[in-house]
């Protein structure tokens, strides 16, 4: 026990407080505040909240998260998986390597092969669709890293629930189908009340992990001019190249703490879920199948 | 599932933090070799191949060994390793400071002058000869360099570092292009408005866009020094003079405003300001003949489209024939800093001591070694650019006619950035006002903003009041 909190408070706590610590002073990577640096309390973070750079930062991350993990990563996941349910041998594996392929490939070779298809001079999607010279990183910068983080993150979604619907007992499905249900009922009916904690699971952690992505950085380096520039990226954006240490540590804070209210509120859901078990479920299930459409 | 993410996005940011733990490894630890062995290591922006291959080329065939050898003679086992990088010069600075904050780095740094000021108020860098001793006092090299050149590596009259050079701004032309639209193949606009009028002219030959004037924050202190400065001088106004910062002044919106001109009426590319490699897409369109002006330095010349392909960048095997250059009209004639007729922004670049080196006083006798005359004849005899050396440019800058016509007309008309800490900040938001015009902004609004700003970096006691 004793070694465990030992090592959590090197490595958790004392980072947090130290963040905290130096959110209120006003470092900075070079020049006089570089070795003295002063305690200004809560002025970094007037100076944050009152920043239109920050909320408009706050509002891409938000559609960055909503578009690209939750709805992207996670439906696109979740359809491959049904789609590959039932297939087997070869089909099977060449498409389960390929989406594979863009998870394990390393991101900084993944980015670079983005920037080349979409590059303004020779890049190939200009070649395919005869539109020499569109800047589709600079002018769709969302987009791009949108679908960048897709291709990237949709084979931990599909892996997921690819075992999820293994563990469908093949005798719901099997009832199902007896009393006439479609595919799509059987999906509604019967799936999707079997796998929510899956659901609930993968959407967490997507949505965590896609809070916090620094990749697109590799993409588009939060550009042009910042249309581009979520939390994570900003944060750097700030802290580094700008040389503003302590606001950066500022603006890390807040996204932990936006962090934890994420990570409680799918707990509380969870929670909720697990205070009526297994009967809701079954209910919502028998009363689905046998309800005529 | 969850470490493996985060590792993977933490290994990441190191990687993109510009193989930081590469450099900080070598520089470590390699000192203390056995039988008094001693490793010394030089850094700069500047890799074989790539960017400012001349130095890194002459840092590693000649420096290096001939160093190493002299050493050797004097019965020391020296051994001297060069840390390439090529790099844009803003990722450049990030890692040096990093480098200097953690207490590592290599043992010379090249550095560019305007950096000096934070540094040095850091404590990264200290005075030269606080690092390098007495010897540094009695170098011969500080009779052969001017005032104003030495300046540029200089912070509150102490010398931190050894300049390199000096160098000036000129606008380049293609003069095919110049043909092709019935325009004069010497050309000496007087005015933004015959810069403006050429513009268009230009504008009517396809695919070729008329004039490239550096814009926005992707393209960092290059659109400051060879954008919004000059054109700023050009109206008679300093970002900073008597003491003060100026915010939004009738010249900052005049300069703006010519920006406004440029972009709305389509004479520039508005998307290259935005593209993250837009300067060497710039330089690359220039060589191949789809810019008609361009507002450059003087390294344009001798780095990126000098006719050698092992120096340039860019490389024009016919630029001595095509490419024009021309000093950087005022506004009006008489109306640019001081009544000048033309204006120019000077800058430079130098190395520093690395205050942490576990060797500085054999480090410093390195660094004069680079600075030798001897060491810079050497520097130039593949690629001619002005040192700081008065004794040296004798005799080297005649065989160049375009770097003579810097000396002698360009140098002298220079305007200065202010060696303040603060100004690398105030950069970033004078970049942030071209973006802003660029973007469709008006002059007055972005003015505004940037004041704004600059009373946010400055303090409001330190900016003038309106104009």
């Amino acid at each position: 026990m004793a070694p465990a909190l030992a090592l959590i408070g090197l490595f958790l706590v004392f980072p947090a407080l130290w963040t905290i610590y130096l959110g209120m002073t006003d470092y900075r990577l070079t020049g006089l505040q570089a070795v003295d640096p002063s305690f200004v309390g809560l002025d970094n973070y007037g100076r944050i909240l009152g920043d239109p750079a920050f909320w408009r930062s706050l509002r891409l991350t938000l559609v960055f998260v909503l578009v690209s993990g939750i709805i992207g990563q996670s439906l696109l996941g979740f359809a491959i998986a049904w789609a590959l349910r039932r297939l087997t041998g070869w089909l099977k594996s060449l498409i389960e390597t390929l989406v594979l392929a863009a998870w394990v490939i390393p991101a900084s070779v993944s980015s670079f092969l983005w920037i080349a298809l979409l590059d303004r001079r020779g890049g190939t999607l200009n070649e395919i669709l005869g539109t020499e010279g569109t800047a589709w990183l600079i002018e769709h910068p969302m987009a791009a890293i949108i679908i960048f983080n897709v291709w990237v993150g949709t084979a931990f979604s599909m892996l997921l629930f690819s075992s999820a619907l293994a563990a469908v007992p093949p005798s719901q499905l099997e009832s199902a189908r007896m009393a006439g249900a479609g595919g799509w009922q059987q999906l509604r009916d019967v799936v999707i009340p079997n796998i929510r904690g899956h659901i609930l699971t993968n959407t967490l952690l997507i949505t965590l992990w896609t809070f916090n992505t620094f990749t697109p950085y590799l993409v588009t380096a939060g550009g042009p001019n910042g249309a581009s520039e979520i939390l994570a990226v900003y944060i750097y954006n700030t802290a580094i190249p700008g040389g503003q240490l302590g606001v950066g540590a500022a603006i890390s804070l807040i996204m932990l703490l936006i962090n934890l209210v994420i990570a409680l509120g799918y707990l509380r859901v969870g929670r909720a879920r697990q205070a009526k078990p297994a009967d809701a479920t079954a209910a919502e299930t028998a009363g689905g199948v046998v309800k005529p459409s | 599932m969850v470490t493996r993410r985060r590792i993977l996005t933490a290994t990441l940011a190191s990687v993109t933090t510009l193989s930081l733990v590469a450099a900080c490894g070598s520089g470590e630890g390699e000192g203390e070799g056995d039988g008094g062995a001693v490793t010394l290591t030089i850094t700069a922006n500047a890799i074989s191949g790539g960017k400012n291959a001349a130095e890194a080329d002459w840092i590693r065939d000649w420096v290096i060994p001939e160093f190493e050898a002299a050493q050797a003679e004097a019965g020391n086992d020296v051994t001297v390793e060069f840390l390439e990088e090529g790099v844009d010069d803003e990722d450049y600075k990030t890692k040096i400071a990093l480098d200097l904050q953690s207490g590592e780095g290599a043992d010379i740094i090249g550095i560019d002058g305007i950096w000096v000021g934070e540094f040095a108020e850091a404590g990264y860098i200290a005075p030269l000869s606080e690092v390098g001793g007495d010897a540094v006092e009695s170098w011969e090299g500080w009779d052969q360099m001017s005032e104003a050149v030495q300046s540029a590596m200089s912070f509150e009259d102490q010398r931190y570092g050894v300049p390199q050079g000096a160098d000036g701004r000129v606008l380049y032309y293609n003069k095919e292009l110049f043909a092709q639209a019935g325009l004069p193949e010497d050309w000496q606009p007087t005015s933004w408005d015959e810069v403006l009028e050429a513009a268009r002219s230009l504008s009517s030959l396809d695919g070729v866009v008329p004039i490239q004037l550096n814009a926005g924050t992707a393209m960092g202190e290059a659109t400051t020094m060879q954008g919004l400065l000059p054109v700023l001088a050009g109206t008679g106004q300093e970002v900073y003079s008597e003491g003060m910062w100026n915010g939004d002044t009738q010249g900052l919106r005049d300069a703006l405003g010519l920006y406004a001109t440029i972009y709305g009426e389509e004479l520039g590319d508005p998307i290259l300001q935005q593209e993250a490699a837009g300067r060497d897409n710039s330089f690359a369109q220039f060589a191949a003949g789809e810019i008609g002006i361009l507002l450059e330095g003087d390294y344009f010349w001798r780095s990126v489209i000098n006719p050698d392909e092992s120096i340039g960048t860019a490389p024009m095997a016919n630029r001595d024939e095509v490419v024009g250059y021309t000093l950087i009209p005022a506004q009006s004639p008489g109306s640019g800093v001081e009544g000048r007729d033309f204006v120019s922004m000077g800058g430079g670049t130098g190395r520093v001591l690395n205050p942490n080196s576990e060797h500085p006083e054999l480090a410093w006798e390195l660094l004069a070694f680079m600075n030798s005359a001897e060491a810079y004849t050497e520097r130039v005899a593949g690629t001619v650019s002005i040192t700081p050396r008065d004794d040296v440019n004798a005799e080297v800058l005649a065989s160049d006619p375009m770097l003579t016509f810097v000396s002698e007309n360009v140098l002298p008309i220079n305007s200065y950035r202010p060696g303040l800490a603060e100004y690398p900040q105030v950069s970033v938001a004078l970049q942030e006002a071209t973006a802003a015009v660029v973007d469709g902004t008006s002059p007055e609004d972005a003015a505004a903003a940037y004041e704004e700003a600059l009373i946010g970096i400055v303090g409001e006691e330190n900016v003038a009041a309106g104009s």
